[in-house]
């Protein structure tokens, strides 16, 4: 528990550099959820677009994207 | 050149890629945190905050290297009008605003033990707040017109213009007196580093590039998609004026 506690001390600097890893997790994990959530909405908005359009093009589109 | 302008060929290539590129940067991640957390030694100057130079530095690397590829494929843009290389530098610029914000804050956190200050007016660190201002300069332009080709233009010309900034960045060290110290990483001959921090230096820059790869397919893929579903709306648009007088 002591060199737990000593570790997490890092010889006096942990309030440097901890929270330079805290945020170097919150950026990355962070630019990685936005862009997965922006990616996953435009393909629901381009499933929801495609579906609605009744014209020959819109269904072969769909039934190629079932194959 | 011309053969990866194609959205479709680009589609395809970004899927093979994307399972080995995001599972590299995971497993780089990993044991670059593990070398740099359990596995590397104190600075005897700097003590443990030397810990603080594996996120750091790499964050640096991937900021310019960001900014290379967003200001390479402006240029594709603007001379060959390469619809993709717009998207890319789109894409790009919000993955290099993150390197650079997160290069910035924990350079303040690293400079307030060792240099005494959060923050200092030194070359090197105001050349790279600039750079932020220029990722930030650049969505904010791409985004500020209807017509969104030409943001893409005004942007472009944004990043080109901007691009001055890199070496600038890179020199600043030499050719000023500077708080920051010089690169101790360098391609020719050894590098002025310990082995047991240069492993998990190059393990996350490797990491944090193959992070980048992974951000720019998905958000290039997702601007394929968005412009698609532009043009797919503007056809809806079309055929509804042209329809309205028929059905009357």
């Amino acid at each position: 528990m002591d060199t737990l506690a000593n570790y997490l001390h890092m010889g006096g600097y942990a309030r440097f550099v901890w929270p330079a890893y805290g945020l170097a997790a919150l950026v990355v994990g962070g630019l990685l959820l936005a862009s997965l959530r922006d990616l996953k909405a435009r393909e629901r908005e381009l499933k929801a677009l495609q579906d609605s359009v009744p014209g020959r093009r819109g269904r072969s589109r769909a039934a190629s994207e079932q194959e | 050149m011309h053969r990866f302008a194609n959205p479709a060929r680009f589609l395809r290539l970004a899927s093979a890629i994307l399972p080995w590129s995001s599972a590299l940067s995971a497993l780089l991640i990993s044991a670059g945190l593990y070398f740099a957390l359990f596995h590397s030694p104190a600075d005897y100057q700097q003590g443990e905050t030397v810990r603080i130079m594996y996120v750091h530095v790499p964050s640096a690397w991937l900021a310019m290297a960001c900014y290379s590829t967003m200001a390479l494929s402006s240029a594709v843009a603007l001379i060959w009008k390469h619809p993709l290389a717009d998207l890319i530098a789109k894409a790009a610029s919000p993955i290099g605003a993150s390197f650079t914000f997160l290069c910035l804050v924990s350079g303040s956190l690293w400079g307030r033990p060792m240099w005494g200050t959060w923050w200092a007016w030194d070359a090197r660190l105001t050349s790279m707040l600039i750079l932020f201002f220029l990722y930030l300069g650049h969505m904010a332009l791409i985004n500020a017109f209807d017509d969104p080709s030409r943001g893409a233009k005004a942007a472009a010309i944004l990043a080109l213009t901007g691009f001055v900034n890199i070496p600038i960045i890179k020199f600043s060290v030499d050719w000023w007196n500077t708080l920051h110290q010089p690169a101790s990483v360098s391609k020719f001959g050894m590098p002025s580093i310990d082995p047991a921090m240069l492993l998990p230096l190059l393990l996350m820059a490797l990491g944090f590039t193959c992070f980048f790869v992974t951000m720019l397919l998905i958000r290039v893929r997702t601007e394929i998609i968005a412009s698609k579903l532009r043009a797919i709306r503007m056809t809806q648009i079309h055929t509804a004026h042209v329809a309205v007088p028929v059905t009357e």
